[in-house]
């Protein structure tokens, strides 16, 4: 399971990176960051780049700040820089839960945060917590910068709004009230498998109801997104089993379930069901 | 007839011989090994499940720049299909599986044409460039299917054993119960961490093929190539160095083996061929996919009157060197520790598209032991008696031992040497507070969790014969030497087979030296599999070194005008047994005495050493039960164990750390076939497993911590060691009691018929049972 | 296409200059130009951890990486952790605690047990399940792989 040739570039600035991109792009030219996902897909032959742009020695992408009211995550942010709070509050401490959750250590010291998003595995738990709060996502080429919503950029199974010229650069999380609650619970087989389902949940409580549900849904459905019918079934209502089921009811019923070898629609319903209750459970304990 | 061995080492857990190189990164496992000049094998495997060859075209990868050759079937007429290993059978020989595919393909993974090159990523690039064009024939995945056409004129059903013994019909009709059931076991296999390697060169200096990454039975394999290629024996040597598990799996002649070998020959340079992960999951035996249709004829108190079994075996598309040992064996050892007055076993042995199969640890037990004790629970279950109580009445007694039965295992009368099952069972139960452990699982599932607890108890199988010898010398230097044909795959066989000599022969451990794995150190050898290397190579290591202890007393004795008897070994000095303070000569000095030109050699044999041969006709029987405590989510499926209990009666362990090391190890494999592996087909023959993301092995996180009951209450009367096998005792039982397990915990006897349980499928269970019960 | 380029690897305290293709696997290199077969390919996909190396202090899985991006790096194998002749704690405790049977995931988890345990020696147990969670082995059913850990963590805790 050897990769097929490449050509290597190695630019040390964003600049010299766009650039180069801008010119392998049409020749199947791919960004390589932490490669834990592309590797592995090269071993197969699966991915055949003709040129791989190793973004590694752009110290400027490497940015994991506090700005304003966002957390600006660079794409060299490996997923291990979650493992202490990254960010003050509440999510601050939704990423170093989740983190957990993604593969083992040797893979999150290298692995990136915006690698997973540009990947978008509809299995990957940033990519459900980006859905889930609403993040912004840069992307830069050499004809300029844009700034994609989430819900707009996630588009099915492996497939982003970027183009193939484009770099994430950065992806933007809002950082939450300091009285939000937030819960994540992903079921899988094993330890560090990708999740069959998982939720990402974050609300206020408001003269003792729910106000500003966020219900985040990945592994369910060819891309992760918030449910709105979930989020519909909380406002307003008590915290608590009875709206927590039925949030969980309305998203199973919402979804549009994808199926594969171990799990089909019916069992992935109801796995959507459970992820999502235990999340809202995890966020009110 | 036990031996009087001074026991020192033997029965301690000393530490493993095998352990520094391992520790520090100088092992040598096959991709560890190269050749000056060598060139990197990659093989060519066929991308569709059943097909006519119509072309193969490798212009373009002959092109490539680095690549030596690149070959088909064509290219290769003067080797033969690889044979079975214990002998011809000519019906089943049409199965064999050509070296590359002649003519058809019938399975993903077939080996069409090989590719030789500089290096092994360009051997990649250039086997990505041979376009196979084939003919897609209709795909059969299904064993228990109508069978189809293997080719024109010959079904797809290979064979059909059968074994039995009594009045079948008759014990049906008069029985008051009948049980039937439908079990299946999924297609999982032993996957070692270590994909499997070759290494062959052409010695033109001495005329003699080697081949390098060897492993379970060189010997045998050496006789085949030998056989195959036209040579004679010493012209053809194996070398195995380390190991990565075998399981079963590793070490059967492969076409991969026979290739590199006439590469080698051909090239005039030696082949390396490693596997990746993705041909191996494809490549490598499989095992275990059965169905069987069992039915019971039981009596008011729940005892077997027979038993009548039908089953599908799974045997992928050809036959491979075991031919139709496996199913055989089903039908022999499927009764297990109980009495069945009659019994008729019929194997259906269907070729499917799919990966040929083969032995994986504890084959055929672990099956039938899920099979059977999913019976024994319908069976109590059925007539409301408790299932230990029913078991109990089953189980073959302790006075009845040795206990035969009319039926046969890998060739020999089955005959179980000693045993008490029940015993065994009494302390099992005993170990986990049996009735506590019940009536807390009772009390949580009133509380709502889905917690149960099940239970399995199984005879196993180890000490295959009939013979093996071993050749034990001690040096001038004292340090001892101990050449065996035997097999390392990782289980710590040379600190075993060290410990025996030492004790026997009175010397320290850590000075024996144990060769195995090497053609050309000694002429015979059985390897390791079927739990046979510490029974056969242990004992007949023991014959070795008693007869160099007997040689070197009767020397020591002359020079230090003692009798023999008066004398004794200790650390390797013979010294006086009364006053061990006394002149003590050291065995190196005997052994240099006894040199073919020294002044004292007399008319004695020159050397200090000795051939020891050890004779068995007849397997022997451990025997186990496990006990299993198990939590399922009810809302995802997913399954829990929280407790597990692996009681095995080993007869007596030469080292009991490595003896549980076995257990443990088997036990994570048997979790796995039992909760997480399975081999799995599109209908169209596309393999789904062929990466460790969809072929899930347990982690730390998923196993428990077990708890290791061993037993040596009845060693075995058919070596004077006593000793009976490990290698297989941890995995028998595990399918069995979790499925127990999850029956109790989900209540409803009899939910688990499947192999292995999967969420989706405890959903399946747990959702079809919902909609019944809201029915009613 | 050959793509070679030149690069220093500092393995073990060694510098080894050296020439390949961009494509090569840091594993094949170190094990195949630098002569250090000791770490292991196991399924070169990065899920089984048999591959496991210290990077800059870090565990990476080997056969994740192009050699040419560990240029100018420090990396640490298994045949490095034995120090002055002495082997390592995690060395003694797998051997004493029958921590391995064939070997073959051995350096894989000794790799990773001593950048967790360099990293964070006062690790709770819990963690240190989760971070041995990320390696494979098929041989020993884990139990002692733990109990070899814990006891080389203790041992090291008590320099």
């Amino acid at each position: 399971m050897k990769p097929a040739s490449f050509a290597y570039h190695v630019p040390k600035s964003l600049d010299e990176a766009l650039t180069v991109l801008a010119e392998v792009a049409p020749q199947d030219g791919r960004i390589l960051a932490g490669g834990q996902s592309l590797v592995p897909a090269m071993a197969f032959r699966l991915a055949r780049p003709a040129h791989l742009v190793d973004i590694n020695r752009v110290r400027e992408l490497g940015r994991l700040a506090v700005e304003g009211d966002e957390l600006v995550i660079g794409a060299l942010v490996r997923h291990a820089a979650f493992h202490k709070s990254a960010a003050p509050g509440p999510l601050g401490s939704l990423l170093s839960t989740v983190v957990r959750h993604i593969a083992h250590y040797p893979i999150r010291t290298r692995g990136t945060f915006c690698g997973s998003l540009a990947h978008a595995d509809p299995a990957s738990e940033w990519c459900v917590v980006a859905a889930a709060l609403d993040a912004a996502l840069i992307a830069r080429s050499t004809r300029g910068m844009r700034r994609i919503a989430a819900a707009d950029y996630f588009k099915g199974v492996m497939a982003t709004a970027l183009e193939s010229d484009e770099i994430l650069v950065e992806a933007r999380l809002p950082l939450l009230p300091s009285d939000t609650r937030v819960g994540f619970y992903e079921f899988n087989r094993r330890a560090g498998d990708f999740a069959m389902a998982m939720a990402v949940v974050a609300y206020r409580v408001e003269k003792g109801v729910i106000a500003a549900p966020h219900v985040g849904i990945g592994g369910v459905e060819s891309r992760p997104r918030r449910v709105v019918e979930a989020e519909r079934a909380l406002a307003g209502q008590t915290p608590g089993r009875a709206a927590f089921d039925k949030a969980a009811e309305a998203l199973a019923a919402a979804i549009d379930p994808i199926e594969d070898a171990q799990t089909d629609a019916v069992y992935r319903r109801e796995l959507a069901r459970a992820v999502t209750r235990r999340a809202l459970e995890h966020a009110a304990a | 007839m036990m031996a009087t061995v001074k026991q020192n080492v033997i029965g301690r857990s000393v530490q493993r011989l095998e352990d520094p190189p391992l520790v520090t990164g100088k092992g040598r496992f096959a991709n560890d090994i190269s050749f000056p000049n060598q060139v990197h094998m990659r093989v060519v495997r066929s991308t569709l499940a059943h097909g006519e060859i119509v072309t193969i075209d490798a212009a373009a990868a002959r092109a490539l720049p680095g690549v030596i050759a690149v070959w088909t079937a064509d290219d290769i007429p003067e080797v033969p299909p690889i044979d079975f290993r214990e002998g011809r059978i000519p019906p089943l020989e049409p199965f064999r599986q050509p070296v590359l595919a002649k003519g058809r393909v019938r399975y993903v993974g077939e080996p069409v044409a090989v590719v030789f090159a500089e290096t092994a990523y360009v051997a990649e690039d250039a086997a990505d460039l041979v376009d196979i064009d084939i003919r897609e024939l209709p795909v059969l995945v299904h064993a228990d299917a109508p069978p189809g056409e293997f080719e024109p004129g010959r079904s797809t059903e290979a064979t059909i054993v059968r074994q039995g013994y009594g009045d079948v019909d008759a014990a049906f009709r008069a029985a008051r119960t009948v049980i039937e059931l439908d079990l299946s076991v999924g297609r999982h296999s032993g996957v070692p961490l270590e994909t499997r390697g070759a290494i062959a060169l052409y010695d033109a200096a001495r005329d003699v093929l080697e081949l390098h990454g060897a492993a379970k039975v060189p010997h045998k394999n050496r006789e085949a190539l030998a056989r195959m290629f036209g040579r004679s024996l010493s012209a053809v040597q194996l070398y195995e160095s380390h190991v990565g598990g075998g399981f079963g799996i590793r070490g059967e002649l492969y076409p991969e083996d026979v290739l590199v070998c006439a590469a080698a020959m051909r090239l005039g340079r030696p082949v390396k061929w490693i596997e990746d992960r993705r041909e191996h999951l494809m490549a490598a035996n499989h095992s275990r996919q059965q169905r069987h249709k069992i039915r019971a004829a039981v009596d008011a108190e729940g005892c077997i009157l027979a038993i009548d079994d039908e089953f599908f075996h799974d045997q992928g598309a050809y036959l491979r060197t075991h031919a139709i040992r496996v199913p055989h064996m089903i039908c022999g050892i499927l009764p297990g520790p109980y009495r069945v007055p009659a019994y008729r076993a019929v194997g259906r042995v269907r070729l499917t598209n799919k990966t040929p199969a083969a032995t994986y640890r504890a084959p055929g037990r672990y099956e039938t032991t899920f099979i059977r004790e999913r019976l024994v629970d319908a069976i109590a279950e059925k007539l409301g008696i408790d299932s230990i109580e029913v078991r109990r009445r089953n189980a073959v007694t302790v006075g009845e031992m040795p206990y035969a039965r009319p039926l046969e295992a890998l060739g020999e009368e089955i005959n179980y040497d000693s045993g008490d099952y029940a015993a065994l069972l009494d302390k099992s139960l005993a170990h986990v507070g049996w009735d506590a452990l019940q009536a807390d699982a009772r009390r949580r599932r009133e509380n709502g969790e889905a917690v149960g607890v099940g239970l399995a108890m199984f005879v196993e199988k180890s000490g295959l014969g009939p013979r093996d010898g071993v050749q034990v010398t001690v040096e001038p230097t004292g340090a001892i030497e101990v050449v065996t044909g035997g097999s390392s795959i990782g289980q710590g066989f040379e600190t075993v087979i060290a410990q025996i000599c030492a004790d026997t022969l009175g010397v320290d451990y850590k000075r024996v030296r144990v060769v195995r794995g090497r053609t050309d150190r000694i002429e015979y050898g059985i390897g390791a599999h079927a739990s046979r290397a510490t029974v056969m190579t242990g004992n007949a290591t023991h014959i070795a070194a008693q007869q160099v202890r007997a040689k070197a007393l009767e020397v020591a004795s002359e020079l230090l005008q003692a009798s023999a008897d008066s004398l004794d070994i200790v650390d390797g000095r013979i010294v006086r047994k009364d006053s061990a303070a006394d002149t003590s000569i050291g065995l190196g000095q005997i052994a240099a005495g006894l040199s073919p030109t020294s002044k004292t050699l007399g008319d004695r044999e020159p050397g200090l050493s000795a051939l020891g041969w050890f004779r068995s006709d007849h397997q022997v029987y451990p025997y186990g039960v496990h006990i299993a405590v198990v939590r399922v989510d009810r809302e995802t499926g997913g399954v829990k164990i929280e407790r597990y209990l692996a009681a095995f009666d080993i007869g007596r362990a030469i080292n009991p750390m490595l003896v549980e090391g076995q257990i443990v190890g088997g036990f994570a494999q048997g979790m796995g076939g039992a909760l997480f592996e399975e081999f799995v087909y599109s209908e169209s023959g596309e393999p789904l497993s062929v990466t460790f993301a969809d072929y899930l092995m347990p982690t730390v996180r998923e196993t428990p911590v077990v708890e290791v009951l061993l037993r040596e209450d009845h060693p075995s009367p058919r070596n004077p060691l006593g000793i009976k096998g490990a290698g297989e005792s941890g995995i028998t039982g595990v399918g069995a009691a979790i499925a127990s397990a999850i029956d109790q915990a989900i209540g409803i006897p009899g939910a688990v018929t499947q192999l292995p349980v999967t969420p989706q499928r405890l959903r399946d269970i747990l959702r079809r049972h919902s909609a019944e019960a809201a029915r009613r | 296409m050959t793509d070679d380029m030149d690069i220093v690897l500092t393995i073990n305290g060694r510098r080894h200059a050296l020439r390949t293709e961009a494509r090569r696997i840091l594993a094949d290199v170190i094990r195949e130009d630098c002569g250090l077969t000791g770490t292991h390919l196991g399924c070169e996909h990065g899920i089984c951890g048999a591959c496991t190396v210290i990077l800059d202090g870090e565990p990476v899985r080997s056969c994740l990486m192009f050699a040419v991006q560990a240029d100018g790096r420090e990396i640490r194998t298994v045949e490095g952790l034995a120090a002055n002749g002495s082997l390592h704690p995690l060395q003694t405790a797998f051997m004493e605690h029958h921590g391995l049977q064939c070997g073959f995931c051995t350096p894989g988890f000794l790799m990773l047990a001593a950048s967790i345990l360099e990293r964070d020696p006062e690790i709770g147990d819990d963690d240190l399940l989760d971070a041995l969670s990320s390696n494979l082995c098929r041989c020993t059913g884990y139990a002692n792989i733990v109990k070899a850990v814990r006891a080389a963590a203790a041992s090291m805790r008590g320099r």
